[in-house]
C-alpha cells in the first residue's frame, strides 16, 4: 500500500502503520452492519445536477504567485525532481 | 536492430485486429474546470489558477460549451448520448496534473456505441465506436539533463501547467478485426475521418503537428481461426502517414516474433517518425491501478432530451455527406472519389477549382503529379510549397497553350524550389510552349530534311510515322513545343 501511495517508510514505522490501518479497517466494518438494501449508492452529496460555467474567461493567477506554491522553480516552470529511477 | 517479417509474409500468416483511441483537444475559449484561457504558446505559468493547480479549496465546474461540443461529436459518430454521466479521478503519480488525478470518465462516459464508416479500395469498412468521453488534457513537462529532451536519463524536469486543464475529447474504438491486409489504410482512412468530422464540427482546430489531434495505435495479430492476440499501444503518432506506418511496422515486427516462437508483451511502444519503427515504451510494471473513483467536487450530468435534438438537428453537412455532394459536382467516380479522400486531398482540390481550375484538371494535379512529389520528400499534400491557387494558375497556362504537360512539370520544380508563381517560373526558367511559327516552321522542315524516310512514308498515307518526326521537333525545341499543333503542322506540309 505504501508503494502504491508512493510512500516512504522505515519498517518500524511500517508496523505501527499497519497496527493502525488494522483498527481503522474495524472501525470502518461496522459500517457495513447499516442495513443498504433498496439504498442506492451515492457518489455526491448534494442533490445537484448539471451545474455549468459559460466559456467566458477569468483572469489568471500573475505567474509569480501561481508558482510561490511550489518548492522549486525554474524558467517560469515549476522544477520536480528526476521522474524515473535510474533502473527504469 | 528490430527483426522485421516482409508485410506480405505477415499477412499471409497472420490477421491483425486494430484499436485506435484518438485524443482531440477542444477549442474552447476557457479551460474545463475555469475560466483560464486556452491560447496555444502562452509563456509557461500564464494560464493557470487555483482550480489548475488543486489549491485547497478550489471548486471546478464544468464548461457547458466543451460539454457541448463533446456531445456534438458523439452524435456526429452515431453514439447514443448518456441520460446520466459524471466525472471520475483518475489517479497517478506524474508531475505533469499537480493534483495527482486527471479529472476524467470512467464508466459513464458521455457518449457510446457509434460507428465511422470509412472506404478503402473500393470496400467499405464500419468502425465501431465504444465510447467518447471528456477529460482534461495535461501540463507540458521538459526534461533536462538527458539526451535530447527525454525522460530517460534526465536529472530534473521543469512543468508547465498552461495546457493542464484543457478539454480533451477521447474517442475509442471497439477492436477492429476483419481489415486484413489493409488494416495500414483503413487505419489511417479512420483517424482521416474522424478529423473531417470533428473539424466540420468547428470544435477544434483538429491538427496533428500542433497535438490537438493525437492518436494512439493498437495491433495485435492472431493466425486465422485462433483468439486474437496480445495487443501493443503505439503513442507519438503524429501524423495520418505516420498511423499508416505505425501500423504497418508493428505488425510486421510482431509476425517476426511470433513467427520465431516469441510472445508479444503486451506494452505501450513508442513511435519514430524518422524512422518509421517503434520502441518499447516504460514498462508495463505500472500498469497502473488508476483508482478511479467518482469525482464529488463535479455534479452529475443529466443531458435533458430538448438539449440533445437541438444539437442534432443543429450538426452542419457532415464529410461524407458533402464529399457525395462534391463527387457530383466534380463529376467523379466513386472510387475517383475514394482517392481524393484517402489522398486527403478534398479540400486542396475545393481550393483549386475555387480557383479556377476545372475539376478534373485539379484531380488530375494533386492525385498525379502533387502526390508523386509529396510521397518522394514524406509531406503530406498540405505541406508541399505549391499551393492551390498556384495549381489553377499553372492549369492556365496550359489551357492557353502556354505550356505543356511536360513543361508545366518543370515549373512545378521551380515552384517547389519557391523560385515564385507559375507564370514567374516559367519566364525565369524560360519554360513556354514555342508559339512562334517561324521557329517552329524551321524545326519541322529541319526535322523532314533529317528523316526523308519518314517523311515518305507519311506522303504515302501512312500517318502513324509522324511520331518520329514530332519526336525529332520536341529533342530540337527542348520540348517547348505543342505536340499536337506540331503533328498538324506536318501534316499539312506532307499531306
Amino acid at each position: 500500500m505504501a508503494r502504491l501511495a508512493r510512500l516512504e517508510v522505515t519498517d518500524d514505522e511500517l508496523d505501527a502503520f499497519a497496527g493502525q490501518l488494522d483498527v481503522i479497517l474495524e472501525s470502518m466494518q461496522t459500517l457495513g452492519e447499516v442495513d443498504t438494501d433498496g439504498v442506492e449508492p451515492t457518489s455526491h452529496a448534494v442533490p445537484l445536477v448539471n451545474v455549468f460555467r459559460e466559456d467566458q474567461p477569468q483572469p489568471s493567477l500573475p505567474r509569480d504567485a501561481a508558482l510561490a506554491g511550489g518548492p522549486d522553480t525554474a524558467e517560469g516552470r515549476f522544477r520536480v525532481p528526476r521522474i524515473l529511477d535510474d533502473e527504469e | 536492430m528490430t527483426k522485421l517479417s516482409t508485410y506480405e509474409a505477415a499477412m499471409a500468416a497472420y490477421e491483425p485486429v486494430l484499436g485506435l483511441e484518438t485524443h482531440i483537444e477542444l477549442d474552447t475559449g476557457t479551460k474545463m474546470f475555469c475560466g483560464c484561457p486556452t491560447a496555444f504558446g502562452a509563456e509557461p505559468n500564464t494560464q493557470i489558477c487555483p482550480v489548475c493547480l488543486a489549491l485547497p479549496g478550489a471548486l471546478p465546474v464544468a464548461n457547458r460549451a466543451a460539454v457541448e461540443a463533446t456531445m456534438k461529436i458523439g452524435l456526429a459518430l452515431n453514439c447514443r448520448i448518456a441520460e446520466w454521466t459524471r466525472f471520475a479521478r483518475k489517479n497517478y503519480f506524474y508531475p505533469d496534473m499537480p493534483k495527482n488525478f486527471q479529472t476524467s470518465q470512467y464508466e459513464e462516459p458521455l457518449c457510446e456505441d457509434g460507428y465511422v464508416d470509412v472506404a478503402v479500395d473500393g470496400d467499405h469498412y464500419r468502425v465501431e465506436i465504444e465510447r467518447v468521453h471528456l477529460e482534461e488534457d495535461t501540463g507540458k513537462t521538459l526534461h533536462v539533463g538527458g539526451a535530447t529532451g527525454r525522460i530517460h536519463g534526465a536529472t530534473e524536469s521543469l512543468v508547465d501547467y498552461n495546457r493542464a486543464g484543457i478539454p480533451l475529447v477521447e474517442i475509442v474504438t471497439k477492436p477492429v478485426p476483419g481489415a486484413g491486409d489493409l488494416a495500414p489504410e483503413v487505419a489511417r482512412a479512420y483517424v482521416t475521418e474522424l478529423r473531417d468530422i470533428v473539424r466540420s464540427l468547428g470544435v477544434s482546430d483538429v491538427r496533428m503537428e500542433q497535438g490537438s489531434l493525437r492518436c494512439d495505435v493498437n495491433v495485435s495479430l492472431n493466425r486465422a481461426g485462433d483468439a486474437w492476440g496480445t495487443r501493443t499501444e503505439t503513442k507519438n503518432v503524429n501524423s495520418l502517414r505516420s498511423v499508416e506506418r505505425a501500423v504497418r511496422h508493428e505488425i510486421r515486427r510482431q509476425a517476426a516474433l511470433l513467427d520465431s516462437g516469441e510472445k508479444i508483451h503486451q506494452e505501450t511502444r513508442h513511435f519514430h517518425e524518422a524512422t518509421g519503427e517503434t520502441s518499447p515504451g516504460r514498462s508495463k510494471e505500472e500498469a497502473t491501478d488508476y483508482r478511479y473513483f467518482p469525482e464529488p467536487d463535479l455534479a452529475v450530468m443529466e443531458p435533458d432530451r430538448e438539449w440533445v435534438e437541438r444539437l442534432r438537428s443543429g450538426l452542419p453537412e457532415l464529410p461524407r455527406k458533402r464529399r457525395e455532394r462534391l463527387r457530383a459536382e466534380w463529376g467523379l467516380g466513386e472510387l475517383e472519389m475514394q482517392s481524393v479522400v484517402n489522398a486527403d486531398a478534398v479540400e486542396i482540390i475545393e481550393a483549386t477549382v475555387a480557383a479556377g481550375a476545372s475539376p478534373t484538371a485539379a484531380v488530375k494535379w494533386w492525385l498525379g503529379e502533387l502526390s508523386r512529389r509529396a510521397n518522394e520528400t514524406g509531406v503530406e499534400l498540405g505541406e508541399l510549397r505549391i499551393g492551390p491557387e498556384q495549381v489553377a494558375e499553372l492549369q492556365g497556362m496550359v489551357d492557353d497553350g502556354r505550356l505543356n504537360d511536360k513543361l508545366a512539370r518543370q515549373v512545378i520544380d521551380g515552384v517547389l524550389a519557391d523560385e515564385g508563381g507559375p507564370a514567374e517560373v516559367a519566364a525565369s526558367r524560360g519554360l513556354e510552349v514555342v508559339s512562334d511559327t517561324g521557329a517552329l516552321e524551321a524545326a519541322v522542315d529541319e526535322a523532314i530534311a533529317a528523316n526523308p524516310d519518314a517523311a515518305e512514308k507519311i506522303r504515302g498515307g501512312k500517318h502513324a510515322a509522324a511520331g518520329a518526326l514530332i519526336g525529332a521537333v520536341m529533342k530540337s525545341t527542348k520540348g517547348q513545343a505543342d505536340a499536337g499543333a506540331v503533328r498538324e503542322l506536318i501534316l499539312s506540309k506532307l499531306g
